[in-house]
């Protein structure tokens, strides 16, 4: 007979627990089982009977249990008295319930444990230690009454813990007792379970826990530090939470993952999971590994899950992350470059950035005739649409999916106050947006155009309008945006080094000297245009000072060779 | 059993609440009513287990689709299906009837007037469906969930019971072939989706209606290619297929929306539901004739002068296709672009 005795606590699913019961008992170790009480009793007899052959099993007295009551803690008890009684031979007891799966050879759990005759494992930690507890009490479960379930009567519970708070109510903790918590699931060795369960103060200690919210994560927990003379703090079993706080369940798609995690026993187990039934208990005993537990493996994975789940992916809107504005994970997926006046102040701007950075560049993708795409496309990935109904019914969904559909592609365009105006704020929060304003530069195609002057000054007032208020928005204290602002004089006046930075800033593509420089429209006469627009009554000022007398800038054509910035 | 998880939803006041509930009584009175109008087929409802999966849908014409949709989900673990057939041509009726695990329902009458079906599976349910987890989905919807592959609808459900779940969202994915409709012929009975095997990845949007308390999605092929002007109008793609029923429950308008209304939070973030995708073999080649027969029938749509220009567009053939397209691969790829979640069931 093996050395390690099981304690199996089952309530449902007990065809499964059954088979896991023959696993245990065909390596020879013995399994003392305890069948919760609310278990239907023709079930219950029907259950005994299918392992009445076996030698190895026995059925200790049921009580009832219910989640986070005494229940579970008196069934650990019982059974283990038990076992302690019944089978001399067994040095460690192991703690198991119904929905656990041996993952490795029973052997090499023998083996393991035979090694460390003295050690005790189960988890052990005082409360201001453990960061697990989810949205539940910590330190006050141990001073506090629950005569409530909270289960059943949530409502009551939550009444009589805030009346105990408001009284300020303190149950005395037993002398000498130190409250430590941990997983419910624990392998410990006959000296400290007998110590336990045979200490003349049991019926005291009992007759506390018995009043603590979550006894089974404390009382062994708790008691073990009292005799042990040495605890490894950490349990054999696998088992995971969500990050709501309730335990994870195992698949078959799972399979891989719990092979590479190495340790001894998982849980829960979904009692469907034909494979992993299949799979961990009928493989033959194999290779033996020798390796020590290795839950790491699959810590990292879950963490990585729980990540996603509570933080999702950045800059992906979908359904499910819903309703939350504001608590994005980013407000788009990856950095993206936003250009104003540009392509109006040089005539081939977008055809020279998308030459010089590699990067995709469209032109005003919020144009009032809809999206001009680059290349002219009409639709770009993840079939996203720039007629301008389509995009103007929520724009800013139109603004994200384009940077989450081109991911890995870097994504310029235009903007300008003739655009529809309604994703500023989004833009000016997001930390991934690169803002370039020239200011002003509205007015080069007005002074272009061929319209009538009274019309282009109408004009003129709107753009100048729309453009103040959307500077207002990038210079906001909650712009979070990378934002440069150039008057459309200043830009003229010296416009490298700024093209230059911008360059710069997109990325390793374009980490290198800029040796063409755009071909900057001939301004000649654009003074005298904003003089007249002056003497019409309308005050054209976010351009900056234009000397009416034009000359410097127009004489620049063709560029100026270009410098080295360094 | 966890708790029951009731998400906080935006609140309606007292008499928004109680609008509802006067909606969701006439609801269920009109379907108490529509009774009447089935006609018993073939009824083997005596066969239901305990604690089932039930597959209610109403079907037209549809012998192209069902042999795989009977197959898709009986596999998926679907205990019995409760069909009602508006009156087919196509000898679905005969088909429906020899199966083993359906029961069938005839009727003649409006299927515009019975709310699209809605109020004939309605009665279905109170009677057959109170306490089983009940699926809605039309011949032409193919339910597909995180770990399909390994993981049966069962297992999904008993989860849902787990976590005190009572419903399951799922939004529907426009499947189109690449070519012009009507062109590809697919073989009856076949899995539609081996011609109708492209979708849009992106381009949804998504409103947070307060009323129901539901997110509502739409975009996809449809919207780009026949609401462009009127966004407005674009079909809704989201959807509730699946729910532990009760007698007092009813779907508002196909099974987009249910009442009682915390069940439409299918998609709230706290939740942390899985989600699903019902794939949509609406574009089989059958559409273009399809099409044609519906604009003259007018039983689709509530507002059918609308949709005219819809029909003009389907009947004339076009090519949904575009070099954006994503071609189907399976529920992880689903998952990759952010179409469906597995929530907290990893």
């Amino acid at each position: 007979m093996s050395t390690v005795g099981v304690v199996m606590l089952v309530h449902t699913a007990l065809e499964r627990a059954a088979q896991v019961v023959r696993h245990w008992t065909a390596a020879g170790c013995p399994v003392v089982l305890h069948v919760d009480r609310n278990v239907d009793h023709r079930v219950f007899t029907r259950f005994r009977e299918t392992l009445a052959d076996d030698p190895l099993v026995r059925f200790s007295a049921r009580h009832r249990c219910e989640w986070g009551t005494w229940g579970i803690v008196a069934a650990s008890q019982s059974a283990s008295e038990m076992m302690l009684a019944e089978f001399p031979g067994v040095h460690h007891v192991y703690l198991a319930s119904g929905s656990c799966l041996p993952l490795r050879p029973i052997e090499e759990l023998t083996d393991y444990l035979a090694a460390r005759p003295r050690t005790d494992f189960i988890e052990s930690a005082t409360t201001a230690d453990v960061p697990w507890i989810v949205g539940g009490l910590s330190h006050e479960r141990f001073t506090l009454r629950f005569p409530f379930s909270w289960k059943r009567h949530r409502y009551l519970f939550d009444r009589y813990v805030e009346l105990q708070r408001k009284l300020r109510f303190k149950r005395r903790i037993p002398q000498g007792l130190v409250p430590h918590m941990g997983s419910q699931w624990w392998c410990l060795t006959r000296q400290t379970l007998s110590a336990i369960l045979e200490d003349p103060e049991r019926p005291a200690y009992d007759a506390y826990f018995r009043k603590v919210w979550i006894p089974d994560e404390s009382y062994f927990q708790t008691l073990a530090r009292q005799y042990s003379g040495n605890i490894e703090s950490r349990s054999l079993t696998l088992s995971k939470f969500d990050f709501q706080g309730k335990p994870h369940i195992f698949y078959d798609d799972h399979l891989q993952l719990l092979r590479r995690s190495d340790c001894f026993v998982a849980r829960k187990i979904w009692p469907h999971a034909e494979r992993l039934y299949q799979a961990f208990l009928t493989d033959p005993a194999g290779a033996m590994k020798r390796t020590e537990p290795n839950p790491g493996k699959i810590d990292r994975i879950f963490a990585k899950a729980v990540e996603r789940r509570t933080r999702g992916r950045p800059g992906l809107y979908m359904q499910s992350r819903f309703p939350g504005h504001g608590s994005e994970n980013g407000i788009t997926s990856s950095l993206y470059s936003v250009f104003q006046g540009f392509s109006e102040l040089f005539e081939d701007f977008e055809t020279w950035l998308a030459r010089t950075t590699g990067a995709r560049v469209h032109g005003h993708i919020f144009a009032p005739e809809g999206a001009e795409f680059s290349e002219g496309q009409s639709l770009v990935n993840g079939c996203l649409k720039g007629s301008a109904k389509m995009r103007d019914y929520n724009p800013e969904s139109f603004l994200t999916s384009l940077i989450w559909n081109t991911r890995g592609e870097r994504q310029c365009f235009q903007f300008g106050p003739r655009d529809n105006q309604a994703v500023n704020w989004l833009v000016a929060r997001d930390s991934n947006a690169q803002i370039s304003v020239i200011s002003g530069a509205w007015a080069v195609p007005l002074f272009k155009s061929n319209r009538n002057f009274t019309e282009l000054r109408q004009e003129a007032a709107r753009l100048q309008q729309i453009e103040a208020e959307q500077l207002k928005v990038l210079r906001s204290q909650w712009t979070k945006a990378r934002v440069r602002i150039w008057s459309m004089a200043e830009f003229a006046e010296a416009p490298m080094e700024p093209l230059q930075t911008i360059i710069d800033e997109i990325g390793p593509l374009a980490a290198r000297h800029l040796s063409e420089a755009p071909k900057m429209t001939d301004l000649e006469g654009f003074g005298q245009f904003l003089q007249n627009l002056k003497n019409q009554g309308m005050h054209p000022y976010l351009m900056g000072d234009f000397p009416v007398e034009q000359g410097s800038v127009s004489k620049q054509t063709p560029p100026r060779k270009p410098y080295l910035v360094r | 059993m966890a708790s029951p998880a009731v998400p906080d939803l935006p609140p309606l006041g007292l008499t928004g609440a109680y609008k509802l509930r006067w909606k969701r009584r006439r609801l269920l009175w009109r379907s108490l009513r529509a009774r009447r109008q089935l006609r018993k087929a073939a009824n083997r409802t005596a066969q239901i287990p305990n604690d089932p999966i039930l597959c209610f849908a109403t079907v037209r014409n549809e012998m192209g689709r069902l042999p795989f949709y009977l197959e898709h989900y009986r596999r998926a673990g679907v205990s019995h299906f409760l069909f009602v057939d508006n009156a087919s041509t196509d000898g679905t009726a005969a088909y429906l009837a020899a199966q083993p695990d359906v029961s069938l329902w005839h009727t003649g009458a409006s299927y515009r007037g019975s709310r699209f079906g809605v109020d004939w599976l309605t009665w279905l349910q109170i009677r057959y469906g109170h306490g089983a987890w009940c699926l809605t989905a039309d011949a032409d919807e193919i339910l597909t969930y995180p770990h399909a592959d390994s993981r049966s609808l069962r297992d999904l459900t008993r989860w849902l019971d787990q976590q005190g779940a009572a419903s399951f969202g799922a939004m529907m994915l426009d499947m189109y072939p690449k070519g012009a409709l009507g062109t590809q012929a697919s073989a009856p009975g076949a899995d539609p989706f081996e011609t109708l095997n492209w979708f849009d990845a992106g381009g949804y949007t998504w409103e947070y209606l307060d009323k129901f308390g539901q997110v509502s999605i739409r975009g996809g092929p449809r919207k780009r290619m026949f609401f462009r002007d009127s966004p407005d109008y674009a079909p809704h793609l989201h959807k509730v297929p699946l729910v532990r029923w009760n007698r007092r429950y009813a779907y508002v308008s196909s099974s987009h929306t249910v009442l009682p209304r915390h069940l439409n939070a299918v998609f709230d973030t706290r939740l942390n539901r899985p989600t699903g995708v019902l794939l949509h073999s609406k574009f089989l080649d059958e559409i273009v004739g399809k099409s044609a027969e519906e604009k003259q029938r007018r039983q689709h749509f509530t507002h059918t002068d609308r949709y005219d220009a819809y029909y003009d567009a389907l009947i004339a053939g076009p090519d949904l296709w575009c070099e954006n397209s994503v071609r189907y691969e399976g529920w992880r790829q689903l998952e990759q672009l952010g179409l469906m979640t597995r929530g907290s069931w990893q």
